[in-house]
């Protein structure tokens, strides 16, 4: 669902503003071919090439254009990594990534098609502003704002959606409200449906947020009180920095979950594998509850 | 070396083709990569006296040449010909860098007006170069050209071929230049051009200045590679 908004919202942006140029790496160019057919100039498909993909999108934005680029997130950032450090971050240049395949959605493909490291890897590099939809509805909003400067700006998209979308969660925005000084759950995209089941009952505030870089420190530090529990759908421990800079000074307790680093070589759903990294509602539940006591 | 590294008077320097010798001697001695940096000398002057459409007043306008510098080290040539051109202040030379110096031993695109890419990890500046000529196409610059300088050490990075291919499967107006000191670690057996499949090529003395204006100069409807050999590494 969250790739037919991606392919829908691009290509009416493409109609909309000769700006925007979308470059691939023969991912989803089967669904771009009307567009393509139609602006053949600005919708490039470098073939199974990704270290060009990015390459070829800092060319672009050194010239005024406004790229967006994508594919699988192990091939666009992982395989890329020294591209999109250099060829966009060192010139000085933005582009607009956006990916498939992050963590485990790419269950049946095997660890070769995961990328549990990718915001981590981004969170390496100056400037990127990272969106982490947990409804497709999320994401029109967060393209057509990127197609409206020039920054680094990472959309990661998933299988895994929440029942409804929350239009404003740039910053964190509370779902559940306890007591001011009860513990703190931050959900990120995705994980929000599963922690609000994993905390059914308990005395916790429920937060949410689709935008986690930049972080929001001044919303973290006016919600939390002594104990803070971050869910997020990648590598746990990756916004591990940004909570311990938000909290700097504040008596704190904190629980980082995420998906873990052991490679799981096994197939199935995306749903075995959030069980097996415990980040389904049952072991989210078990995590919490240990933590909080 | 062709150029006269020794002090020389004024009435010297009127009579020298261009004014690279003296700047040249002004960038300091710990200039990291020596050899390879004057390979690449005499295509610099062709390219920046007699090719490109760029100036110092026209680094910013949309439809100014580019001139991709990928192989960014050994960048004392490329420092001394902007200089020479006016687009940067000659003092800059004296001291290369250095805290307060904006020329490092890389050039950075952000810190020196004229540079179009801060390059130095090898393999980065050709997809560029693609993207920046995809980029002018698509908005209609069909006059404006689109350079890059690599060198022949440098093609031993995989990315290169990613560009090298693509540029010919979309008949891109681009035109690369290898410069060719033989310093590639297990060389090109069959030749450079061989590795550039679907693109116009040349080979050519890379301090002929003449010969490189004559093959510089024409434009192509594909892309194009100019092969300049010059004397080998360490020679």
């Amino acid at each position: 669902m969250m790739r037919e908004s991606f392919i829908a919202t691009t290509t009416e942006l493409l109609d909309d503003d000769p700006r925007t140029a979308l470059v691939l790496a023969d991912i989803s160019a089967e669904s771009f071919v009307p567009a393509r057919r139609r602006h053949p100039e600005r919708v490039l498909n470098v073939g199974i090439r990704e270290q060009l993909m990015a390459s070829v999108a800092g060319g672009l934005a050194l010239t005024g254009m406004r790229p967006y680029l994508h594919s699988y997130a192990p091939f666009a950032v992982d395989r890329a990594y020294e591209q999109l450090k250099l060829d966009l971050g060192h010139q000085d240049a933005g582009a607009v990534v956006v990916t498939i395949g992050g963590s485990y959605d790419a269950s049946e493909e095997g660890y070769t098609h995961q990328s549990p490291g990718d915001v981590a890897l981004l969170d390496t590099l100056e400037g990127w502003t990272i969106h982490v939809p947990g409804h497709h509805d999320e994401v029109p909003a967060m393209l057509r704002q990127a197609a409206r400067n020039d920054d680094r700006v990472y959309v990661r998209l998933g299988l895994q959606e929440n029942d409804r979308a929350y239009p404003h969660a740039d910053r964190l925005h509370v779902v559940r409200t306890a007591d001011r000084q009860s513990p703190l759950v931050v959900a990120v995209g995705p994980m929000l449906d599963p922690v609000l089941e994993a905390t059914h009952g308990l005395d916790v505030t429920v937060s949410y947020t689709n935008r986690p870089r930049p972080f929001d420190a001044e919303g973290l530090r006016a919600l939390a009180g002594s104990e803070v529990v971050l869910v997020e759908p990648y590598l746990a421990g990756t916004s591990a920095a940004a909570v311990s800079a938000a909290l700097e000074g504040l008596p704190h307790r904190v629980l980082h979950l995420g998906v873990g680093r052991s490679e799981i070589r096994r197939y199935g759903s995306w749903r075995d594998h959030a069980r097996a990294h415990g980040l389904d509602a049952p072991g989210l539940r078990a995590s919490i509850v240990d933590f909080l006591g | 070396m062709r150029f006269n590294l020794q002090p020389i008077s004024m009435t010297a320097t009127a009579v020298l083709p261009d004014p690279l010798g003296p700047l040249l001697q002004r960038i300091t001695g710990d200039e990291k990569h020596a050899p390879s940096a004057h390979s690449t000398l005499d295509v610099l002057w062709v390219l920046y006296d007699r090719v490109l459409h760029i100036s110092p007043d026209t680094v910013d306008a949309p439809d100014r040449d580019r001139f991709l510098l990928s192989k960014g080290h050994g960048p004392a040539a490329y420092y001394a010909v902007l200089a020479a051109k006016g687009f940067f202040p000659e003092p800059w030379l004296d001291d290369l860098g250095s805290w307060d110096s904006p020329l490092g031993h890389h050039p950075d695109r952000v810190r020196i007006p004229g540079v179009e890419v801060g390059t130095g990890s090898l393999g980065h500046g050709l997809g560029l170069g693609v993207g920046v000529a995809l980029g002018l196409r698509a908005q209609g610059f069909t006059r404006t050209r689109t350079f890059v300088l690599l060198g022949d050490a440098e093609l031993d990075e995989g990315s290169n071929h990613e560009g090298i291919a693509y540029a010919a499967a979309t008949r891109l107006p681009i035109t690369a230049i290898v410069i060719d000191n033989q310093s590639s670690t297990h060389g090109w057996p069959g030749g450079i051009a061989a590795r550039f499949p679907g693109w116009d090529t040349s080979v050519v003395s890379g301090r002929d200045r003449d010969r490189l204006e004559r093959v510089l100069k024409p434009r192509h409807d594909r892309p194009n590679l100019i092969v300049a050999t010059v004397e080998r590494k360490g020679s």
